[in-house]
């Protein structure tokens, strides 16, 4: 035992659960195999912990001690509870096989249990909002009145999500385990699109940046971390780049009253450069490997942006070679739009206005407000005025979130 | 947070409840209660009277009325509350739907206005202050 002053003992524990809280569930989620008990458990363990250890000292190890107290008041609380519960009759006996239960809490076991939790929450079986909802809830430990005013919806709508998906993983008996490489690919992509929606939603100006909605995007960078850390894939690491880019530039993306300031109009001395630095590396490492897709060649458009000095810097030829990439593996009308718009900065805006005037009449996006604003922005440019207004009223009528519409109510006033 | 539990109950059918049922039913939501006791969860409750028992008062034309119980045309009356300590929505879900109060009807669980309950306690303070200045 370790001899600590005692009234520190509360400030101890208190750190500890900030720190190590959301590891101590997710073993108990394995162990236990069941979300309720693990949650019930966790929180007994530390409450005994706060009691034990200012009569008996800090142990050696107070990971490990939370997670085998959890285990013994979880036994606890089945053995009391089987008479209101009988299913967990089943889970009693289980633990009571155990034998071996000081290996189910070594070290390198823990490390991988909150990757566990992260693919449970995240199965394809579950639905999409209710992965985001698990995720935020389980392995980021939010509650669900955080997630909820986050998502600018109620607390009943995110519970009933949550309840929802733990009832789908006991319904469907998905197991608490980090899928077999055969598995891996499409098992990791329902991962990383978890993680890239909860960031743009704090990312996007749909309705204001209002301070939960900036701590979802720092959530979801600290997730990318977490996952890079537990298993340093190539496309985890590309998210985790172009989240932080995409993160660098949000002081640079709206003025103080909310309007939206496009790339080529920021104060780039607002863009933070260790994010961009760490971003660009991460790249770099991503690229190294050969086996990036779509979000690292996403990040690496992000970091030559980021890199330019100026607006004028900027390595058009660099940025439409990764679109060409990027529509090779993954091809989208959306990305044809965009390289549209980068060869329209490198070779002139008739050039660009060509290119989108054919995916407009391929007819996927004619309405997509973004690809009439581009087509209006390029006229602009041409001095096409009434060719221009057209298309932004077009842009205008299709768009729906406000910072979006004021931008276009603008250039049509600049025009008129 | 703390959030308030009603749970109710139809009273014909608690009352053609076989009399050993009855008792276990009750056994088993005081052993629960106990449950929540332990966990540090319960922060108060209890069972109701039957609404016959009860009376409404009502405001009319500058008088307090009063009028014999609650005039609710549905066969489930409230027929307890329970106040829970919970750290969120979903914990509190998950501790009231072990709860075997909710077999025999269904609970409501409804989050303590904070904001609004902190501003009652802002000026029940302040009332406090002012009166014993005087």
């Amino acid at each position: 035992m370790v001899d600590e002053d005692r009234p520190d003992i509360r400030q101890f524990v208190d750190e500890l659960y900030r720190t190590e809280s959301r590891r101590v569930f997710a073993t108990l989620v394995r162990l236990l195999s069941d979300f309720d008990l693990a949650e019930e458990a966790m929180h007994e363990a530390f409450t005994s912990a706060f009691v034990k250890w200012q009569e008996e000292g800090i142990p050696q190890n107070p990971r490990a001690w939370l997670v085998s107290t959890g285990r013994f008041k979880a036994i606890d609380t089945i053995r009391r509870r089987v008479r209101f519960d009988e299913s967990l009759g089943e889970i009693a006996r289980r633990l009571d096989d155990e034998k071996d239960q000081f290996a189910a809490i070594d070290e390198e076991n823990i490390e991988d249990d909150r990757l566990r939790l992260i693919f449970t929450c995240c199965h394809p079986a579950i639905p999409p909002n209710a992965q985001v909802a698990l995720t935020l809830r389980e392995v980021c430990g939010l509650r669900t009145e955080e997630i909820a005013s986050a998502f600018l919806t109620t607390p009943p709508t995110i519970a009933q999500r949550i309840v929802r998906g733990k009832q789908k993983i006991r319904d469907a008996g998905i197991p608490f385990e980090v899928p077999t490489i055969p598995q891996m690919p499409q098992r990791l992509d329902s991962v990383l699109s978890v993680i890239y929606l909860v960031f743009n939603e704090g990312y996007s100006a749909s309705s204001g940046e209002t301070v939960t909605r900036h701590d979802l995007s720092e959530e979801a960078i600290r997730l990318g971390r977490l996952l890079v850390q537990l298993l340093p894939d190539t496309e985890a690491i590309g998210l985790l780049a172009l989240m932080l880019i995409q993160e660098s530039r949000r002081l640079a993306r709206t003025s103080a009253s909310g309007d939206i300031i496009l790339l080529e109009d920021q104060d780039r001395s607002l863009w933070v450069l260790p994010y961009i630095a760490e971003g660009a590396e991460l790249v770099q490492q991503a690229l190294k490997t050969r086996r990036f897709g779509v979000y690292t060649i996403q990040a690496a458009i992000a970091a030559v942006h980021a890199e330019a000095q100026t607006p004028e810097d900027t390595d058009w030829a660099q940025i439409i070679a990764l679109y060409d990439v990027l529509s090779r593996i993954e091809p989208s009308p959306v990305v044809d739009l965009n390289r549209a718009v980068a060869i329209a900065m490198r070779d002139g805006p008739e050039a660009g206005l060509t290119l989108i005037d054919d995916i407009l009449a391929e007819g996927t996006l004619s309405e997509y407000h973004l690809a009439h604003a581009a087509r209006a922005d390029l006229c602009r440019r041409m001095g096409n005025t009434v060719d221009a207004v057209n298309a932004y009223r077009r842009a205008l009528e299709l768009a729906k979130q406000e910072p979006e519409r004021r931008f276009l109510e603008g250039r049509l006033k600049q025009l008129s | 947070m703390k959030f308030v539990c009603l749970g109710y109950i139809d009273a014909s059918m608690w009352e053609s409840l076989p009399k050993e049922e009855a008792e276990k039913a009750m056994e088993d939501c005081m052993a629960y209660d106990n449950e929540l006791r332990k966990g540090g969860h319960f922060a108060g409750g209890g069972a109701l009277a039957a609404p016959q028992n009860g009376v409404t008062l009502r405001h009319q034309n500058g008088q307090v009325r009063v009028t014999d119980g609650p005039f609710i045309e549905t066969k489930e009356q409230i027929g307890g509350i329970l106040l829970l300590e919970a750290r969120d929505l979903n914990h509190a879900i998950q501790l009231m739907s072990k709860h075997p109060g909710v077999r025999m009807g269904p609970f409501e669980i409804r989050p303590a206005d904070e904001a609004m309950n902190l501003q009652i306690l802002e000026i029940s303070e302040r009332l406090a202050k002012e009166a014993s200045a005087t």
